[in-house]
């Protein structure tokens, strides 16, 4: 189908592109020009340590793939088929936390299971004969990682289940068709679209896992690129080696990434228009009880480091920490940093994907062209970016002109609302691109475009899925940290931060209740944004 | 709004899309109701979308009203269309999936709304205008299709098997509005359908497509006759199974 | 949008707008710790505003490696007087900047183990590093080096990657300062009663007050936190009969800070009782100069190291990096 080239849903994907373009070329612009006087460094990073280094990088972080999705298709599905299923918007709810939390505070919580002095360890040893070792080493990395990255897959699953329409569903129940078939039929098709995107962004974030793996992986045998990397830029201070390690990542990732692309066929789903409510899913007895368990062993997994991390917050002095100065200080700048980076990672994010839409109906069957390649997976590839060489390539590159403390809030929304993007786009994609596509000719017909579309088209049937967005975004970015390094500055001074701080300061009680803090946080701000989500009631 | 119907010429048209390449070089009637039925497959619906300009041909121009409408944007031309499915918002209800015919921002005038209402009258639809898609039944929703086009008011009408969906005695019904919207207006109709009686009932003229291009053209009533055309022949028994 | 950038320009304008108390500014980079509201920063900041009678404005980083390295980003146009907060381990990389200017007397005051002593930095306070145990889950802690790297296998410790944390390359530096060549034989026997290797002292320490490991690398002081702040004397550090290596923060005054005449003050200021005396705990590392008011009496049940480690600047930059690529090649195996 041929429409109009001047569209500007292009021009907004073009916009945003470049803006998240300008930011990450800035960053290695800076690194590159520091890189350049000293460039030996880049050279020497390859050797044979590295190697092994990259193995075990893209090893661990493949495991960590399949073990996250596979098990997020089932549980989607199970979601998907119980719109009932008691606590089930809770449920969901939660699995937006795990973003939130710092990754050492996660970690605990895991340890406070499966760790040598973890509420299993006497089960476990039982079962082991002798004394439970821990899980320190390639299983902790994987529990760890499926504990972030389950709830997740989960999600953005079930955010693609979202739009097979009402009628599809009707339809398998009346012609009989039981769990099999409607899976092999109907739901796995709509998963299977969005799978290669997802398993993607699973495997991108395991790659530059940082404080997981060092922590859990028992010794330095278990060691990410991104650790090099750190290392390189933080104690060495050596940007040549620093950007090429960088790039080497980028590279590696986008190999695999690449493939798993071809794996899942990217085929849109006939549309229509979903005429009726959705209706009832018909499973039979076996069928229910086998998907509540389904839910309820990924509800304990997830949840079960959790309850500890509220458990050990719950043992905090939360009366005086709610009353300090600092904390207060320090929630209200991570909930307006927070909301301002969901909120460009939303915009950047629906600007890619309606002109990626744009261009793949514009092109008709032809080849995709580079600017629709970029808009879809191109940009994913930011978040194999370490926010450590963001900070330190801006910083080098802008504290000539300016002030770099004015710049540390700009610098963590940006770099934020950046590493927020791909998923974003993966909870906006699937239903932005079903409604295109039964919308895209009576709009084009009407002449509805721009403005006009987005307000009275678009908009309305991307609510639910942009609060999706929105919450995920905000999650991750009241998680993170890492772009500042080398900023500092009080205007910055968020709770993870303070969290840390805390702990590097034997308060380990302390940052126990901030970690409760910021998990109740997240979740208070998910449910704000699903609340703002729901359709207008009529 | 008394539309009149403008001639609409394919001009030597040639599209292709992935394997299947198609040639159109036929003029329609002003005024007139033309059947375009054929084989699946043959490019019926990919004539209508040429002309609707949702397909760019690769040569050849297409003319409305002697105009050359080749390259301009679907919603500048002076053509409506009606899917088979798919024609309304769901979100939006029934007086505004109407109004967006007159403007694609929905910001209507005292005398757009009161138009909208007509419009919804005429198709007998007065009095559902604030129903949303979803509670209306499938004739019901060509209906507030059918509004939709009267608003717009453009002098050709696409009709993409709009009725395909709907039962003998309301496809009549929608036939018979059809044809009392056609005598008001005047407008040049090319209407899409695997129903041989649709075209009977509606079309004075027909084409017949295969395979890509146009086989046969000529007045309906020629078509049915003992003289019609070999292929089309042959179709319509194969329809009629 | 434009409202937001208010309130952060205005936080910033609140976070710049320090007391504009005349006469003068003096502007110190240090690590985050320090100028937390619990560390030494704010009662440092204002003994020394009421002496000076100037600004004394706190720039923090997150910590001494990403001082240095922003300090060397900044280069000759720094806006720091002072950098406090670099260890012995980076001085002798900090002084090849050529951005620090030799101090004047202020060291005279100062005392730290090995008599460390420089033209350019100044000590303000020293640690040393330990294995500190759970008296509840460790009977028999080792009384050496040697005890450690040989002991029961079972019996973890949770020690810091010395490529990302400060208390790792400690580590190092002492299973280095012992053992010499044979170092990396001793860490492949140490490999076995490692837990874990995390990339900070906070994940460690995490880790050991969680209870997964019964012992963990940190310093002699720590001990004296939990009789302090919590009332404990469950943690204890293990005295090491081969003796401990020692960490000591320094203080310099760069080439822009050599112009004003404030430096010098809290250099003299830093090694005086009105610093010393907040360090022990707030830093909760020992003092380098003279103090006012006796040390808690924690501090006195500390232990007290027979003999003090420690590898000049020079030999540390040298060897680093060989070191470090030696313990990797044992450690990922």
């Amino acid at each position: 189908m041929q429409l109009s080239r001047r569209d500007p849903r292009i021009a907004a994907g073009i916009l945003a592109l470049a803006a998240i373009g300008i930011l990450i070329g800035g960053a290695f612009l800076g690194l590159g020009v520091e890189a350049w006087r000293n460039p030996e460094g880049a050279y020497a990073a390859f050797d044979s340590y590295l190697f092994r280094v990259a193995r075990f990088t893209l090893w661990q972080a493949l495991l960590s793939t399949l073990l996250s999705v596979a098990p997020a298709i089932l549980v989607a599905r199970a979601l998907s088929r119980h719109p009932e299923f008691p606590g089930r918007q809770l449920i969901l709810r939660l699995f937006a936390v795990p973003l939130a939390l710092p990754a050492i505070v996660a970690a605990l919580g895991i340890l406070s299971l499966y760790g040598r002095a973890g509420y299993f360890a006497g089960a476990l040893g039982g079962l082991s004969g002798g004394s439970w070792p821990g899980i320190y080493g390639l299983s902790g990395i994987l529990v760890a990682h499926v504990f972030f990255n389950l709830p997740l897959a989960t999600r953005l699953l079930l955010e693609a289940l979202q739009t097979v329409p009402g009628d599809q569903w009707r339809l398998a129940s009346q012609l009989g068709m039981g769990a099999r078939a409607s899976f092999r039929l109907i739901e796995w098709p709509a998963m299977r679209a969005a799978l290669p995107g997802i398993a993607g962004l699973v495997f991108m974030l395991c790659v530059t896992s940082f404080t997981i793996v060092l922590t859990l992986g028992g010794g330095p045998a278990a060691t990410t690129l991104e650790v090099a990397i750190y290392q390189a830029l933080r104690f060495d201070f050596d940007p040549a080696r620093a950007v090429s390690l960088t790039l080497l990542q980028i590279a590696l990732t986008a190999v695999v990434v690449l493939a798993l692309m071809r794996l899942g066929a990217n085929t849109a789903g006939e549309a229509n228009l979903s005429v009726t409510r959705r209706s009832f899913i018909s499973a039979r007895p076996v069928e229910k009880s086998f998907n509540a368990a389904i839910i309820l062993i990924a509800l304990a997994f997830v949840g079960g480091p959790m309850i500890a991390t509220v458990a050990s917050g719950l043992e905090a002095d939360l009366a005086r920490l709610a009353g300090e100065a600092s904390v207060r200080r320090a929630t209200f700048t991570s909930i307006v940093l927070a909301s301002l980076s969901a909120t460009l990672a939303c915009a950047l994010s629906l600007s890619l994907v309606m002109a990626r839409r744009a261009l793949a109906v514009s092109r008709g069957a032809g080849e995709a062209s580079l600017l629709e390649r970029f808009t879809d997976t191109g940009a994913g590839f930011v978040l194999v970016v370490p926010p450590v060489v963001v900070g330190a390539g801006w910083f080098v590159l802008v504290r000539q002109s300016i002030d770099v403390f004015a710049l540390a809030p700009f610098m963590v929304i940006a770099v934020n609302a950046v590493m927020a993007m791909p998923f974003a786009v993966r909870a906006i994609r699937p239903a932005h691109d079903a409604a295109a596509e039964r919308h895209e000719r009576i709009c084009a017909q009407l002449g509805i475009g721009g403005w006009n579309r987005l307000r009275l088209i678009d908009w309305p049937v991307l609510r639910r899925p942009l609060a999706t967005a929105f919450a995920f975004a905000m999650a991750l970015s009241l998680g993170d940290l890492g772009v500042i390094a080398l900023f500092g500055s009080d205007a910055v001074q968020t709770l993870p931060y303070l969290l840390l701080s805390r702990m590097g300061s034997y308060r380990t009680a302390d940052a126990a209740g901030l970690a409760l803090l910021l998990g109740l946080l997240c979740l208070a701000l998910t449910m704000i944004a699903d609340r703002l989500g729901k359709e207008r009631p009529r | 709004m008394t539309t009149t119907g403008e001639a609409v010429r394919l001009d030597r048209v040639v599209f292709s899309y992935a394997d299947t390449m198609v040639r159109f070089d036929v003029t329609f009637d002003e005024g007139k109701v033309t059947a375009i039925m054929g084989p699946s497959g043959a490019g019926k619906s990919t004539l209508l979308n040429l002309v609707a300009g949702f397909e760019q041909p690769r040569e050849g121009r297409i003319l409305v009203g002697g105009k050359d409408v080749t390259g301009s944007d679907p919603s500048s031309r002076p053509v409506s269309m009606v899917f088979q499915e798919n024609n309304l918002f769901g979100h939006l209800d029934v007086a505004k999936n109407v109004g967006l015919g007159r403007s694609p921002a929905l910001r209507l005038t005292a005398a757009d709304r009161s138009d909208v209402d007509d419009a919804l009258a005429r198709v007998g639809l007065g009095g559902m205008a604030n129903r949303l898609p979803r509670e209306l039944s499938g004739g019901e929703r060509q209906r507030v299709a059918l509004a939709r086009v009267l608003v717009r008011d453009r002098p050709v009408l696409l009709l993409d098997e709009p009725f395909a969906s709907l039962g003998p005695a309301l496809r009549d019904d929608m036939l018979e509005l059809l044809m009392s919207v056609q005598a008001e207006r005047g407008m040049t109709v090319l209407f899409v359908t695997h129903q041989p009686e649709d075209a009977r009932k509606v079309a004075e003229n027909m084409v017949f497509v295969e395979a890509g291009t146009i086989s046969a053209n000529g007045k309906t009533t020629d078509f049915f006759g003992d003289s019609g055309p070999e292929a089309f022949r042959r179709y319509i028994g194969s329809e009629r199974g | 949008m434009r409202s937001l950038v208010y309130v952060f320009t205005s936080a910033l304008a609140l976070a710049a707008a320090h007391p504009a108390m005349a006469e003068g500014k003096l502007t110190v980079y240090t690590y985050e710790s320090f100028t937390s509201e619990w560390g030494p920063g704010p009662q440092v900041e204002k003994a020394f505003e009421a002496e000076c009678g100037c600004d004394l404005e706190f720039v923090s980083v997150a910590d001494g490696v990403a001082l240095l390295s922003r300090v060397k980003l900044e280069g000759a146009s720094t806006k720091a007087d002072i950098v406090l907060g670099l260890d012995t381990n980076l001085t002798a990389e900090a002084k090849a900047t050529g951005l620090f200017a030799p101090h004047g007397a202020a060291s005279n005051d100062v005392k730290v183990p090995g008599d460390w002593k420089d033209d350019i930095f100044v000590p303000y306070d020293y640690g040393y590093f330990a294995v500190v145990y759970d008296t509840e889950k460790l009977k028999n802690p080792p009384k050496s080096l040697k005890e450690l790297v040989e002991g029961n296998p079972e019996e973890k410790i949770a020690i810091q990657d010395p490529r990302t944390s400060t208390p790792g390359l400690g580590l190092l530096l002492w299973v280095k300062s012992v053992y010499g060549d044979k170092a990396p034989e001793a860490w492949a026997k140490l490999k076995g009663r490692v837990l874990t290797v995390t990339p900070g002292w906070s994940e460690a320490y995490g880790l050991f007050t969680k209870g997964e490991a019964p012992m963990v690398l940190s310093y002699t002081t720590s001990p004296a936190y939990h009789m302090v702040a919590e009332n404990t004397e469950r943690y204890q550090a293990a005295p090491f009969e081969e003796g401990h290596y020692v960490q000591i923060e320094v203080a310099g005054i760069t080439t822009t800070g050599a112009k004003n005449p404030l430096a010098e003050k809290f250099m003299a200021f830093m090694t005086g009782p009105g610093f010393q005396d907040v360090v022990p705990e707030t830093n909760w590392m020992l003092p380098a100069g003279k103090t006012d008011k006796p040390l808690n009496p924690a501090f006195d049940k500390l232990v007290k190291p027979a003999k003090t480690l420690l590898f000049s600047a020079d030999e540390v930059a040298a060897n680093r990096k060989a070191w470090v690529d030696e313990w990797l090649g044992v450690m990922s195996k």
